[in-house]
């Protein structure tokens, strides 16, 4: 058959395919958007105007970050005054005041403090299967938020040393980081 | 030089899928009890605080629709938002207003409707709200998953298990069994919960709070007014606040909310209530129980337990009616719903009713020292507010 695995994001539009083709329907024959909630019979009204978002975000002043991902680095910021260090990454240290912090590579080695698996997935990451998130602590005293590679949640305990990789998420196909169990 | 507050008017609306009425419709629900609770008319409220969060519902100026709806124009009017804690600063805000003397009367209302929008988009939309560039953007944390992150490091450090936090949601539909105001009016069994798919690992469907519609209000009032309008005023005698880093990684412990501490030990403060005293004096509480971690968190956080032992309290039924302190007696988030920004002003109405003896027999705390705490969470201990309420004048 050659079937494709369903993923709960076909789950989500196809629910919601079916619903849109029943307020039409009900819109042909009312001439209104008005439709009774399949629950509770109530009347609802579909809303006739849809807006999409997606943002646009500056990161002019921390775009190395993003040009080290590129090129398999993981960076953090760093105030030469007081030796606080930043991730994520920021251009101000808050605490002395100054601005157009320097960069610093991170460690690749870190413990796992804690972590949780997302089941029930928010629309859009509904194509992924279930992920692992995992915030794993640095030597250089810094948390990091990431992916964890693993499937199964049980395999995976806080102390567990992880080790830090720069992967090309798909089906987006952009660098990001990720944590892999050191076995 | 700061004015006595007091309650003098609450309403709650029935929490649930709502769809039998609008945003504004909702709202005027509260807003008319606790018009009629209070005896004071719209052409008395001095300045209306508004709370939702929304996103999911229609409406992007929400407080000028519902003060349109219930004729309350041009008083003047705000809307606030601290995530689930939104209604809290809202009644935070309100209090400044009369303590201040700015005005005699205020009110804070809070509606949510979270079922304008289909699941997986409230999903998306609360998953958002923490740190959406660097802790969304690219690892697609939900708001169960924020929590989980707390229940796996306290059952790690703490030897809990999800059996135990179980107890929590057990509690609070035996609870939500009793009001009839909650979404979820049945109770529930241990092996029910543990049977529950898990939504983000350790935390399953029923370890976790429902997406509610619904909608609080209350009406606070300076002394001087107070006294006219009723014999049985509850105070406000303190409200702490606090909050937290937007990103979970900078947090330094995932056993304990921070904010909600900092919040506790400033309204104990102000109140002048010793924390390790705290259960000889407070009769009744609501935490934020948006998840079970969050309730025994709370336990600890606020001082009803010792760190690591609130998981204690709940196996040993400690804050059921007759215990240590009786918690969440509204059914809680976790029963009665969560209508985020709502769910503030709707901790404030129950407690309010639990001290003058007015709620369903079966779930009523008696009333000894005349004292009741709301803990109240928005985000991820990113904000926390927690208000001290009496029968006694401060």
């Amino acid at each position: 058959m050659g079937e494709e695995k369903k993923t709960l994001k076909d789950m989500y539009d196809s629910q919601m395919k079916q619903f849109f083709e029943f307020v039409e329907s009900m819109k042909k024959s009312l001439g209104v958007p008005m439709f009774p909630d399949m629950k509770s019979g109530r009347a609802q009204y579909l809303d006739q105007r849809e807006i999409t978002l997606k943002f646009i975000i500056s990161i002019e002043n921390i775009k190395d970050f993003f040009n080290a991902l590129a090129e398999g680095k993981l960076l953090a910021t760093k105030c030469e005054n007081c030796n606080e260090i930043y991730f994520p990454p920021q251009r101000d240290c808050p605490k002395c005041k100054a601005s157009g912090l320097g960069w610093i590579e991170l460690s690749r080695e870190g413990e796992l403090v804690t972590f949780t698996q997302i089941n029930v997935k928010p629309y859009s990451f509904s194509h992924y299967d279930d992920y692992i998130v995992g915030i794993v602590r640095l030597p250089e005293g810094v948390n990091v938020t990431a992916w964890i590679r693993e499937k199964d949640p049980t395999k995976l305990k806080p102390g567990m040393k992880m080790r830090l990789e720069i992967v090309k998420r798909e089906p987006e196909d952009y660098y990001t980081y990720e944590w892999v169990p050191v076995s | 030089m700061s004015r006595n507050v007091a309650i003098v008017g609450v309403g709650h609306s029935k929490f649930g899928v709502r769809n039998d009425v609008s945003l504004p419709e909702l709202a005027w629900e509260s807003i008319k009890m606790a018009l009629e609770d209070s005896g004071l008319e719209q052409k008395d409220i001095q300045y209306v605080v508004v709370s939702n969060v929304g996103g999911w519902s229609s409406e992007p100026l929400p407080a000028v629709v519902v003060n349109e709806y219930a004729g309350i124009c041009p008083t003047g009017t705000v809307r606030v938002e601290a995530a689930c804690a939104s209604g809290s600063a809202a009644v935070k805000l309100a209090y400044d207003m009369v303590a201040s003397g700015h005005v005699d009367i205020a009110m804070a209302v809070g509606v949510e409707k979270m079922n304008e929008s289909p699941t997986p988009t409230v999903v998306e939309f609360i998953g958002r709200a923490g740190n959406y560039f660097w802790e969304f953007q690219n690892f697609g944390l939900t708001f169960p998953g924020y929590y989980a992150l707390y229940m796996t490091a306290y059952m790690h450090k703490y030897g809990a298990t999800e059996e135990d936090f179980c107890k929590v949601a057990v509690k609070n539909h035996y609870y939500g069994a009793r009001n009839p105001k909650a979404q979820f009016q049945k109770e529930i069994t241990i092996e029910k919960c543990m049977a529950s798919r898990y939504i983000a690992w350790p935390i399953k469907l029923f370890d976790s709070s429902p997406i509610t519609d619904g909608s609080a209000a209350v009406i606070l009032a300076s002394e001087e007014v107070a006294k006219q309008l009723t014999d049985s005023p509850v105070w406000i005698r303190a409200i702490g606040y606090a909050s937290d880093t937007s990103n979970l990684s900078k947090r330094d412990t995932f056993t304990s909310l921070r904010a909600g501490v900092i919040a506790g030990e400033k309204a104990y403060k102000m109140a002048g209530i010793d924390k390790d005293k705290v259960l000889n004096i407070i009769d009744v509480a609501e935490v934020h129980d948006c998840f079970t971690i969050a309730e025994v968190m709370a336990y600890e956080d606020l001082g009803f337990a010792k760190r690591g032992e609130g998981i204690e309290m709940i196996r040993n039924e400690e804050t059921y009616i007759g215990g240590k302190i009786p918690v969440n007696l509204s059914g809680g988030l976790k029963a009665k719903g969560h209508p985020i920004a709502a769910t503030g002003e709707g901790m404030i109405a129950e407690l309010t009713n639990q001290l003058l003896n007015r709620v369903e027999k079966d779930r009523q705390a008696p009333i000894k020292n005349g004292y009741a705490l709301a803990h109240n969470i928005g985000g991820t201990g990113h904000y926390a507010y927690v208000t001290i309420l009496s029968l006694s004048k401060p």
